[in-house]
């Protein structure tokens, strides 16, 4: 079976880069983007299986970017990592949007759900 | 809200009241507010009470003393006139019958002869003919110049009595005409005598003299029909009765009237107090007679009817004026009281404003702080992590179990202060009311872990006691958690040391859930215990608003709850929220 494919957005440069770094180390190739614009790049260029994206990035926001993304790949699961707590009370949730992860994440919690997610995935495709 | 709900909050909300138990209430919710602070009220609701009362009182006063005198103006009128018409027809008639037997005395010694007088049969023929024609005449006398009785015809013996001694002898050859006072005479019934002087051919002179009955005037005076109250009499200038009256004596009494000289004719007309009664009275001159009219009125019936009236005037005005002051009063209260109660309104909202404004600023500001420090937190985490991971996966680590431990350790902080920053934006989030579906288990840890510290200081054990069967409740997380927060802040701080919180959560009805926290602090006194959902009231002093439990109140009510307290002093706080459950109608 192929590694699990995950793209990493965030304007936080130190924060996707080692968070990949550590999904390496749990058989999942990540890669990561620090703007929308490379977000998308990446995206059209590769073939993720999962997307985890901020909502909050100067320049091209999170939500512009998962309009596009789910315009473009409606399949793609989407995680949304957010800074604001265990809700998104106040904020708009885009649709599409598969679960929210409140920072600082638990690395075997983010593993967890994207192999919960892709497992689904896998089921009701071969259904 | 179905039946059966509406039956259950009925029971905390509603108690029916009687009308009188509204007054009553109302005039003793104004004896509540009969504090230093609320002497403004005070003085306004006196002053509207004064002022209303002034306003009302001094015109009907005014009004009613205006109408007494002038009913009493217009009775003494009615007095007088009555007096005038009695006095004016005793007059003409006693001069009428007075002149009359006079002029046919008059006439009858023009008409005839001494001699022919003299003769026996012819005196009696005129008595006979006067006594027909006018009655009252008793009897007729011819008396000589020497005051002999010479000729007499009469029911008595009077034949030859000599009169020359008598006032009225010389009285009547001195004048020509003379009416006597009333006396009794030889006859002992009251009479009185007309007598005319007439010369004889030869130059001397002789009187007729008859005597007139004083039934003849008792009958005009019987006839003026008075009332019982109303005395009219004869009596000359001395006072002396002429005629019996009802109240001052019988014929020839004194009557202790005293008849100032020069009538003229006139009728006086004057009013007279003795012995508390008024008396109206009025007199008058009969002309050609010694006799002067007299009527009275004994005021005894009108000041009777006074009194009555008075007395019955100011029975109706006491109790008019009672029913309107405690109409005044109670109006007054009830203005004062909406007053006092849309001041308190106005400054409650404006209070719950600022609240509100100052809440969700503190709420946007630890929201954007929490943010913050989770991104670098965040980074943290992920580098502790990653050292973990490389720590984990390199064999020969040096001080491989001192780096995880400490890395460990890290994560730890890391969590710890995440959890602070994920209650602070958990508390942060929203004023507005927003619906979602609650756990309150959840909810309630979240709310007890921010107070957690405190509770922990003052070694207060938290006891849980959820019941898993509870429906779900639909309501907003943000107002939820500042009415427990509120609730068991209160408790917290109603217990000194050592103390228990109880949070109960169980269903009440199929559509309620009640959520119970019971603390054992100092308990509040059942005085206390009426007021403390009234904003403003407090028993921390100067340390707290006095907002807190209406706001709390205020906001249960507001997404459909209901909020009850018991409490006993010295033994702790129940309150309990009832909730309505996700999906119950009226939520």
């Amino acid at each position: 079976m192929d590694k699990i494919r995950v793209l990493l957005v965030d304007d936080e440069g130190e924060l996707v880069t080692t968070m990949a770094e550590r999904l390496e180390y749990r058989d999942i190739v990540a890669d990561s983007a620090i703007s929308g614009v490379e977000a998308l790049n990446k995206v059209r260029a590769n073939p993720y299986d999962v997307i985890i994206i901020d909502l909050k990035m100067p320049g091209m926001s999170g939500a512009e970017v998962i309009r596009t993304i789910k315009k473009e790949y409606p399949d793609l699961p989407l995680f949304l990592m957010t800074g604001h707590g265990f809700s998104l009370d106040g904020e708009e949730i885009p649709p599409g949007i598969v679960d929210y992860l409140p920072k600082p994440i638990k690395i075997d919690v983010l593993v967890e759900k994207i192999q919960g997610v892709l497992k689904k995935r896998t089921k009701d495709h071969k259904i | 809200m179905s039946s059966g709900n509406a039956g259950h909050y009925n029971k905390f909300t509603t108690t029916k009241m009687s009308l009188f138990d509204k007054i009553t209430a109302s005039f003793r919710h104004l004896g509540k507010y009969n504090l230093a602070s609320s002497g403004r009220y005070e003085r306004l609701w006196r002053f509207t009470i004064i002022i209303t009362t002034l306003t009302t009182f001094v015109p009907l006063l005014f009004m009613i003393v205006v109408n007494y005198y002038q009913d009493q103006k217009s009775y003494n009128t009615d007095i007088h006139y009555r007096i005038n018409q009695i006095l004016d027809n005793t007059k003409r008639t006693l001069e009428f019958i007075i002149e009359e037997r006079q002029s046919v005395l008059t006439m009858i010694v023009r008409d005839k002869s001494y001699e022919e007088l003299r003769r026996g049969d012819c005196l009696a023929a005129t008595l006979r003919n006067l006594k027909n024609s006018f009655g009252g005449f008793v009897d007729l006398g011819l008396i000589d110049s020497e005051g002999n009785q010479t000729s007499y015809t009469g029911p008595y013996e009077l034949q030859g009595k000599n009169y020359r001694d008598q006032s009225w002898f010389h009285e009547v050859s001195l004048r020509g005409v003379y009416v006597s006072e009333v006396f009794m005479g030889y006859r002992k019934f009251p009479h009185f005598v007309i007598t005319v002087k007439a010369d004889k051919s030869d130059g001397d002179f002789y009187v007729l003299r008859a005597t007139i009955d004083m039934e003849l005037i008792n009958r005009q005076i019987f006839a003026l029909d008075l009332e019982e109250d109303t005395d009219v009499f004869i009596i000359n200038r001395e006072g002396i009765l002429q005629t019996a009256s009802k109240f001052r004596g019988s014929v020839l009494e004194h009557s202790g009237i005293k008849i100032p000289p020069r009538t003229m004719g006139k009728i006086y007309i004057s009013e007279s107090e003795s012995r508390g009664k008024s008396e109206t009275y009025g007199y008058t001159d009969i002309k050609g007679s010694p006799f002067y009219g007299y009527a009275c009125t004994k005021l005894e019936n009108p000041i009777k009817h006074w009194a009555v009236r008075r007395s019955e005037l100011l029975w109706i005005l006491g109790v008019t004026m009672a029913v309107i002051f405690i109409f005044i009063v109670y109006r007054s209260t009830y203005m004062v009281n909406r007053l006092r109660a849309s001041d308190e309104r106005h400054a409650k909202a404006l209070h719950n404003m600022e609240y509100t404004n100052k809440m969700a600023t503190i709420g946007r500001m630890a929201a954007s702080v929490a943010h913050e420090i989770n991104n670098p937190l965040a980074i943290i985490n992920e580098k502790a992590g990653l050292l973990k991971d490389i720590v984990t996966h390199t064999e020969e680590f040096p001080r491989k179990d001192k780096s995880y431990t400490l890395l460990t350790a890290i994560e730890n902080s890391v969590e710890r202060c995440s959890n602070v920053t994920h209650r602070l934006l958990g508390f942060s989030r929203r004023m507005d009311v927003h619906k979602e579906l609650i756990d309150l288990e959840i909810l309630m840890k979240e709310v007890v872990g921010f107070l957690g510290k405190e509770a922990e200081h003052k070694n207060i054990e938290i006891a849980y006691n959820f019941d898993k069967t509870a429906p779900a409740i639909e309501s907003d997380r943000g107002q939820l958690q500042q009415v427990f927060l509120n609730i068991i802040n209160n408790s917290i701080a109603a217990i000194k040391d050592n103390g228990r919180i109880e949070i109960t959560v169980q269903p009440e009805t199929n559509q309620t859930v009640a959520v119970c926290i019971k603390d054992s602090g100092s308990g509040i006194s059942p005085e206390n215990l009426k007021h403390i959902f009234e904003p403003f009231f407090s028993t921390k002093g100067q340390f707290g608003t006095g907002l807190g439990l209406s706001i709390t109140k205020e906001i249960v009510e507001k997404i459909g709850g209901n909020i009850q307290v018991e409490s006993e002093l010295g033994k702790g706080t129940n309150f309990t929220i009832f909730l309505p459950a996700a999906g119950a109608s009226g939520s």
